[in-house]
């Protein structure tokens, strides 16, 4: 079946996949944001153990999408692994050792003999859910901004590398990065911001699902509040920021890269199937917000989560498709990342397309599973009685 | 020269660094996760309790274990990108699919079950609890698969064809990149290797509870069921370490005569026992005459080249000089730019020469990034040398180390021996090295290439200032240390404490 695809499709099949993962990280930061929340608003250990049970039997969930999310993008555009990874160093390191702090943490927090004591893994937490996630956002928000890096290819015949970045930061400059008189870096912030608001209240009320407590739900209720609106706030002002910015365009007979006004607007309305998927996605994500703020329901979660899902995959759409550069250079346009010039070759892409038929069948007994997990809401009492709990 | 460069030299020795690190918690993950299973297994046919609380032991052992095992594994992973960042574009078509295979059938896997079989006790059905279990310790051991495959394919870049219109290495053979000798050898071997070290762990650690006179009945069945798991493990061992070096000897000839010290190469060659390292000699020691030419050719006559054969060339066995190889390489490359520069002219004729020029040399593309002959070997030999005989070594002690436990145990002798009690807790830490001293013979024993004979590692290396890199080595060093500690200080408290068993069954 694959194999008589065009390189075309698959490369477009393969940006949808990725686009999938990514959208799919992004809601499960929840975890993350139930990190933050931790020291917030819990006040003593039984409410923080509760917490860390809710969220903690779910983090390597985020943690492989995270994985995935990397290996899949390393198999099918290899040229943005090595550009991006090796170029924007400094983030992706520092986005790995919150992950590192926070794989041992939920293990090892209560754990006797655990040499830092259960508040410094609380704070590793802590770290995990706003620098991890703040970076992340930073980073996915260069794919509308662009970055600082050079790539040619017969590079490698004098033993050179065939990306270079251009800035010693590598990477950390997204965050003060203007582009031809353009604030490019507060499209990067923006999104920053709006990721971290949103996981913080997708972590909410995820709480609010899975726990059984009041004198936590009505915390958690508080700083539902707060954190929607700075997430609605963030969202909109990145959402206006690149609908009317100059986009990344690609002749598709030159394969030329040019900026065009409205780029990203004009692929929005290009593409009206998008269109529909984000409208419908900002529609859930309110009816969610409702649901938990003003209904006094547990269920927004399922809501926001998957109206947040839905607009994170347009943008990502909107980011790599209708003759776009993905991953956009402005240091040299012309050496822009569009999903054609960046992709594996088209036996690597059929022998993976054969591979992601196994997608839905991952996502059936994921769902499975944690449907047994979570069927009955933890309790205090519950973690007190059972010897194996975090 | 010891190091190509400082840069190269410090994104090595960061990847070395991780790969240590992980290397410490993985084989103990692999393998406890197996015999956590069938614990589990009995708990659920008996119902009896004491092997509930067996099982949940070893459980939250595998659980510390594994956190750890999933903080340092995340940086390999994207260690291909952030410092060989040629290496990921050169080869990711091909490397980048194992990894992405390896996450959506392996990861999720781990990741699903390992909370159901952590959390499931009274929330899930006990039928659909030990399924996970299980499926847990499947979804560990398949992560090991893919992994290994893609370091297998460094090793022996099978399945694969230069692409000259786009400069990379694309694949052509899924199977043979997935099944190819040196894939399957390689598996086998680390998971067995696994395997053992985690049953060395299981005796160890009961053999402990036994000095201290402490849950007999437990430790006697941990040792029991680790033993055999053990003594089955370790012969594998053996005969997958015997493939495996059959299978250098074919693939990478100089890795051969670097862990065994052979400079001059020779028929009926012999096999050192024990033996003192010599550069630029042969090494000083005891042999098993004909040995190494049976193990590399199956043959007691076989010719075994040497290092000087292989750098110096033989025309007799018709081994290319390196001299020759490096200019082969050269002539690649230049064919590769050519070719680029007549394409983009227009010029087909003249691409097309350039072409098969390109095509006939590639088998020595990399040599052409050397300088001298020096540089295709690797740069510290004594270590290679020492740590494959160790190993060795050590791989033969364990096989008889399990023998005298499962003897011991089937004599009821087992908690009266104290010689056997004490060897069982050193064997853990010898386990441990042997493994590592795997890692050496195999990473420092394949210098200088990243894929062999395709890409040496000062072209795969991310060009960044040495500083960045030297920061991040730091970084990762204490992180890393400071987490080792910790899991070392939880699991000795936990063993410390031992199961949820009342101490009157003693």
């Amino acid at each position: 079946m694959f194999s008589s695809f065009s390189i075309q499709l698959l490369q477009q099949y393969w940006w949808v996949i990725i686009s999938v993962l990514g959208a799919a990280f992004v809601f499960l930061t929840f975890v993350q944001g139930g990190q933050t929340l931790l020291l917030q608003v819990a006040k003593n250990k039984e409410q923080k153990d509760l917490i860390v049970n809710s969220i903690g039997r779910r983090w390597d969930l985020t943690f492989t999408a995270l994985v995935v999310f990397g290996g899949a993008f390393f198999a099918s555009f290899p040229l943005f692994y090595s550009t991006s990874f090796g170029g924007a160093y400094w983030v992706w390191m520092l986005i790995l050792f919150t992950f590192i702090l926070q794989a041992v943490s939920y293990e090892y927090r209560t754990k006797a003999g655990n040499f830092l004591g259960t508040k410094t893994y609380e704070w590793f937490l802590f770290v995990n859910g706003f620098l991890g996630i703040i970076l992340i956002g930073a980073a996915v928000g260069t794919f509308f901004s662009g970055s600082n890096f050079i790539v040619d290819k017969i590079d490698i015949t004098t033993g050179s590398a065939v990306s270079k970045w251009t800035k010693p930061t590598h990477g950390l400059e997204a965050v003060w990065t203007v582009y031809n008189g353009y604030p490019a870096f507060l499209v990067n912030l923006s999104l920053a911001l709006a990721v971290f608001a949103l996981s913080r209240v997708l972590g909410g009320q995820y709480l609010l699902y899975t726990i059984d407590n009041e004198e936590l739900t009505t915390k958690i209720r508080k700083q539902l509040r707060i954190c929607s609106t700075l997430f609605l706030v963030f969202f909109l002002l990145f959402l206006g920021l690149i609908l009317t910015k100059e986009g990344f365009a690609v002749n598709p007979q030159t394969k030329q890269v040019f900026l065009e006004k409205y780029k990203y607007l004009h692929n929005l309305l290009a593409m009206p199937l998008v269109l529909v998927i984000m409208l419908v996605g900002v529609v859930l994500v309110l009816w969610g917000l409702f649901l938990s703020l003003f209904k006094k329901s547990n269920n927004g979660f399922w809501f926001t989560g998957a109206g947040s899902t839905m607009a994170v995959l347009a943008l990502f759409l909107i980011a790599g498709f209708n003759n776009t550069a993905f991953y956009p250079s402005i240091a040299d346009l012309q050496s822009s990342l569009t999903i054609e010039n960046a992709s594996s070759s088209h036996f690597t892409l059929v022998v993976m397309s054969w591979v992601s038929l196994f997608v839905p069948f991952v996502i059936a007994y994921v769902w499975y599973s944690w449907r047994s997990l979570t069927r009955k809401k933890i309790t205090i009492e519950e973690l007190q009685n059972d010897n194996m709990s975090y | 020269m010891v190091l190509l460069d400082a840069l190269t030299g410090w994104a090595r020795a960061q990847f070395a660094l991780t790969a240590f690190y992980h290397w410490l918690f993985v084989p103990l993950t692999l393998g406890l996760s197996f015999i956590v299973a069938f614990m589990h297994t009995i708990y659920v046919r008996t119902g009896d309790e004491k092997w509930k609380e067996t099982t949940k032991f070893w459980m939250k052992l595998f659980a510390v274990n594994f956190a750890i095992g999933v903080a340092t594994g995340i940086i390999l992973e994207f260690e291909f990108g952030t410092n060989w960042s040629n290496y990921s574009w050169f080869v990711g078509d091909i490397f980048g699919a194992p990894l992405a295979i390896e996450g959506i059938f392996a990861f999720f896997l781990e990741s699903t079950f390992v909370a159901v079989m952590l959390f499931g006790w009274n929330r899930v059905s006990k039928k659909f609890h030990l399924l996970s279990t299980w499926l847990t310790a499947f979804g560990t051991n398949l992560s090991a698969v893919w992994i290994l495959v893609a370091n297998a394919w460094m090793q022996d870049p099978a399945g694969t064809v230069f692409n000259p219109n786009t400069g990379r290495n694309e694949m052509v053979s899924f199977l043979n990149v997935a099944l190819s000798e040196t894939a399957v050898y390689k598996f086998l071997h680390t998971i067995m290797q696994a395997y053992l070290l985690a049953a060395f762990f299981v005796v160890g650690v009961s053999a402990w509870y036994l000095l201290k006179n402490r849950h007999l009945f437990f430790a006697k069945r941990s040792i029991l069921i680790a033993s055999v798991f053990g003594f089955l493990a370790s012969i594998m061992v053996a005969i997958t370490g015997d493939g495996s070096a059959y299978n250098v000897a074919k693939k990478q000839p100089m890795k051969l005569a670097a862990i065994e010290g052979l400079y001059n190469g020779t028929t009926n060659a012999g096999l050192v026992l024990i033996g003192i390292h010599k550069d630029n000699a042969d090494a000083l020691g005891i042999r098993l005459p004909g040995m190494l030419s049976f193990l590399a050719t199956r043959d007691f006559n076989g010719f075994v080249p040497g290092m000087k054969d292989l750098i110096e060339g033989n025309k007799q066995y018709n081994i290319p000089s390196m001299q020759e190889r490096i200019e082969s390489g050269k002539i690649a490359i230049d064919a590769f730019k050519n070719y680029d520069l007549a394409k983009k002219q227009g010029d087909t004729i003249a691409a097309n020469q350039y072409k098969q020029t390109l095509m006939a040399n590639f088998h020595n593309f990399g040599y052409g990034f050397m300088d001298n002959p020096q540089q295709a070997k690797p740069k510290i030999l004594n270590i290679t040398f020492y740590s494959f005989h160790l190993m060795v070594a050590l791989g033969f002690y364990f096989i008889l180390a399990f023998l005298w436990t499962i003897y011991l145990t089937m004599k009821d002798k087992i908690a009266n021996n104290k010689l056997a009690l004490k060897l069982s807790i050193l064997n853990i830490f010898l386990a441990y090295l042997a493994s590592q001293l795997g890692w050496i013979v195999a990473e420092v024993g394949r210098q200088p290439w990243t894929i062999q004979d395709l890409l040496p590692t000062w072209t795969s290396v991310t060009q960044l200032s040495v500083a960045n890199v030297k920061t991040t080595f730091f970084i990762f060093l204490i992180i890393f240390t400071v987490l080792l500690i910790a899991e070392l200080g939880i699991m000795f408290k936990m063993i410390g404490k031992g199961p949820n068993l009342k101490e009157e069954e003693v």
